[in-house]
């Protein structure tokens, strides 16, 4: 092995046995090298073998912009799966990657132990690749461009699954599956995209209802371990230079680690090490916000609303309760709203009902818009939207050139 | 301490390209999608300010990934401080709260507004200019504007073995052969070979004259003189495409006509009354004087708001016809970002456009209505129609 691998590795069986020394678990870790391009495109596919698709190009070339400004300098990818693979910038500094390979340990220990992730697939790798593969076979056979416009109207309503699947969801929640299982004329090809990407975006929620969680454990252990490293001085100075940088503050959104991390800190301190590992098993975002976020925390973090006031941005309060309750509404189904599909036989003619769950938060009708047309590329019959827009409830129905709406 | 296995590799992705080539998918579609839109990116003040310069950066609206999203810009939300907070207190400049929504699985950038892409001036130039053609194209040649030109004229027995000619080479072969008794392809010599050489020529370029006039009184405004200005921009440069050199004439007018340099024509303004003849009769006199019509080609164009004195009316027809009996083109674009019927009371709603459209009749005259930055691609493909699609004006 080179000599720089070598040191790594033996960096890492370190950090690895006092993470498990500390009670830390975790599927077989397979630490992989990359340089920079590589590890934004696994950024920016989410994973190493997934399909191609445009967006993930545009995804990769604002990563790439973005770590080219110095933004984000250090990089950690790792996946939910068994073994746990996890991708590190070779071009880091020893210090660097054993700062991220802690952090990477708690990621791992997390994907194991979450509730969230317990019927999640963790041979995803391979289910990924062998859907990529597929829809490699349909651009040969179909055109690119025929291929390409499905993933793109089956990419928009994918995120729309119902979080638990099951004999028990409410019909109609999962709206990938509704199309799956009652659009008419659906090529068998357009049926197996519709089930990938449903797979792809049950796969993937659990990890967005954790962020806060995931990265806080994460920081907070990546914390710990390298503090336990006794660090000659140089180091230990790069080293808190490096941690400030992922908890900073961030100018105009949440930042999850220092968020996540001060909770947990928070947490450790009040009911002790071993309801902290009961947390990270058993809570989620929504939860751990709900039970944990204390007013102290929420001064200590500064944290505040804020709203558009006269054309303004501009803090509203200051208050625990405000900011709770706001923090939670964002959090709530991540932030998407939540459509169902009501009717496949609107009107006796094959149409498609849709309703928004409205609860105070309209719409972006720009973007209803265009969804509707998409929406209506897999259905190919007239497709209706139920909503309540400008303070009305208005009907938006798209017939495949434009979207008309009336009040209801 | 318990054993904790695990591997450590690093191979070779030198290959891998999957990220490179989306994004390259991803620059493709930014160009289909503003092919798509060319009306609204031809009038971007970002390139007609550019002056051509090489690369210009354009925010194109398109391209988002579209799904069903909240409204977040009239919500409230949560932000962190890196000290305390004041309720009042400003918050940094407006991002748009939609994008911060903390949804987001892996491959979701940081949601955007737009994307910015690099585009150069002949990317776009080449998507605009793709489908439109210089109908009545006699191109006439000026004996004295001429370009080095390579003629391939002579052959001869030295010469480099890139340049041989074959064909001449196995005459000579075969002639030498058979005069020596031999089967005619018994063998090639080296005195055989024969070369192809070149001379330079000078050969006459085609070059075009375009004057541009302009109603610069007091109706046409900064809105307006934009819109001539885009037009004028994207003319030129097409014309440029076609002829070596293109020289340009600016004529502004009111009830008098003046020559000025494009800087001046495009931003000084006059006011007074309106007499279209005056800039008409000028150039006529310009293309009389300097630019004889059998050895140039001449484009003409005038902008206005469609405003004329009426006396000056049957002047200005059989002026623009003595204009049509010279130039290879003549286009006029009424300018008219106000609805007729906001005029002033005594404003006759005859426009020019009514009157030549009334009384010429032409082949090479066209016309066109310009009612805001969206038509100035309409204009250009009404004035430089695709190959085929011959319509006389179009509004």
């Amino acid at each position: 092995m080179a000599a720089d691998l070598q040191r790594l590795a033996g960096a890492i069986e370190a950090v690895v046995g006092r993470a498990r020394a500390a009670g830390l678990d975790f599927f077989e870790m397979r630490y992989e090298l990359c340089p920079p391009d590589v590890l934004y495109t696994f950024g920016a596919y989410g994973m190493p073998t997934r399909f191609s698709h445009w967006s993930f190009g545009k995804a990769y070339y604002l990563l790439k912009s973005q770590a080219n400004l110095g933004l984000t300098k250090i990089y950690e990818l790792v996946i939910n799966s068994d073994p746990c693979y996890a991708f590190l910038l070779e071009s880091n500094s020893l210090l660097e990657n054993t700062l991220v390979a802690a952090h990477v340990v708690a990621h791992a220990d997390f994907f194991k132990h979450n509730w969230r992730f317990q019927r999640t697939n963790r041979r995803m790798l391979h289910a990924m690749s062998a859907f990529a593969e597929r829809v490699r076979g349909y651009e040969a056979r179909l055109g690119r461009d025929t291929v390409e416009r499905f993933l793109d109207a089956a990419l928009a309503v994918a995120e729309q699954i119902d979080p638990f699947p099951g004999p028990r969801s409410e019909p109609g929640r999962d709206l990938p599956l509704f199309l799956m299982e009652r659009a008419p004329d659906l090529a068998d090809w357009q049926r197996d995209i519709l089930a990938g990407l449903r797979e792809e975006a049950l796969y993937f929620r659990p990890q967005m209802e954790t962020k806060i969680l995931n990265e806080g454990w994460a920081t907070f252990w990546h914390a710990r371990i390298m503090r336990e490293m006794d660090l000659p001085p140089a180091e230990a100075l790069e080293f808190a230079r490096l941690h400030a940088t992922v908890v900073a503050p961030h100018p105009q959104h949440l930042n999850p680690y220092r968020l996540g991390y001060h909770l947990l800190e928070s947490i450790e301190a009040r009911y002790g090490r071993e309801q902290l590992f009961e947390v990270r098993a058993v809570e989620t975002d929504l939860s751990l916000v709900r039970n944990y976020l204390t007013p102290e925390l929420c001064e200590e973090l500064n944290l505040y609303v804020y709203a558009q006031k006269g054309g303004q941005w501009q803090v509203a309060s200051t208050g625990w309760t405000a900011v709770r309750d706001t923090l939670l509404r964002q959090l709530e189904n991540c932030g998407l709203p939540y459509i169902y599909a009501e009717d496949d036989n609107y009107r006796q003619q094959g149409e498609l009902y849709l309703r928004h769950g409205y609860d105070g938060i309209e719409l972006d009708v720009t973007h209803l818009t265009h969804t509707l047309q998409h929406v209506h590329h897999i259905w190919r019959r007239p497709v209706h939207l139920e909503t309540v827009q400008g303070g009305q409830r208005t009907l938006y129905t798209c017939n495949g050139e434009k979207v008309t709406s009336r009040v209801l | 301490m318990p054993e904790t296995p695990f591997l450590i590799s690093r191979e070779d992705w030198s290959l891998h390209r999957q990220g490179q080539m989306d994004q390259e998918r991803h620059q493709a579609r930014i160009r289909e999608a503003i092919r798509a839109n060319l009306a609204e990116v031809v009038s971007d003040e970002a390139i007609i300010a550019s002056d051509g310069r090489k690369v210009v950066r354009l925010p194109i609206k398109v391209l988002k990934e579209y799904r069903f999203r909240l409204d977040w810009q009239k919500q409230s939300r949560v932000g962190e401080g890196d000290g305390p907070v004041r309720e009042g207190q400003p918050v940094g400049p407006g991002r748009k709260a939609q994008e911060a929504a903390g949804a987001g699985g892996p491959g979701e950038e940081p949601g955007e507004d737009w994307f910015e892409t690099d585009l150069s001036v002949e990317e776009l130039e080449e998507m605009l200019f793709a489908d439109l053609s210089l109908p009545h194209l006699e191109p006439k040649q000026d004996p004295q504007l001429t370009a080095p030109h390579h003629e391939w004229r002579d052959v001869r027995r030295q010469g480099i073995y890139a340049n041989v000619d074959k064909r001449r080479t196995l005459m000579e072969a075969i002639k030498r052969n058979r005069l020596a008794g031999r089967p005619p392809l018994a063998g090639i010599r080296r005195e055989d070979l024969r070369f192809r050489t070149w001379d330079e020529a000078e050969t006459p370029q085609a070059n075009a004259v375009m004057i541009v006039m302009m109603d610069t009184s007091g109706s046409m405004g900064a809105g307006e003189k934009y819109i001539a200005r885009s037009l004028c921009f994207w003319m030129v440069r097409f014309l440029r495409t076609r002829y070596a050199q293109v020289k340009l004439h600016f004529v502004a007018h009111t009830t008098e006509a003046k020559e000025m340099d494009e800087e001046s024509f495009f931003t000084k303004g006059e006011s007074g009354g309106t007499r279209c003849s005056s800039a008409y009769e000028y150039a006529l006199r310009l293309i009389d004087q300097q630019y004889p019509p059998d050895r140039h080609n001449l484009y003409a164009f005038h902008f206005s708001d469609g405003d004329n004195l009426v006396s000056d009316n049957p002047r200005a027809v059989t002026l623009m016809r003595q204009l049509l009996q010279r130039c290879a083109l003549v286009g006029y674009g009424q300018i008219e970002t106000q609805p007729q019927y906001t005029a002033m009371p005594y404003y006759q709603p005859n426009t020019l456009l009514n009157l030549f459209r009334q009384e010429i009749d032409h082949p090479r005259f066209v016309t066109a209505v310009i009612q805001g930055r969206s038509d100035i691609y309409g204009a250009l493909r009404a004035f430089f129609p695709p190959a085929g699609a011959r319509e006389r004006g179009t509004g």
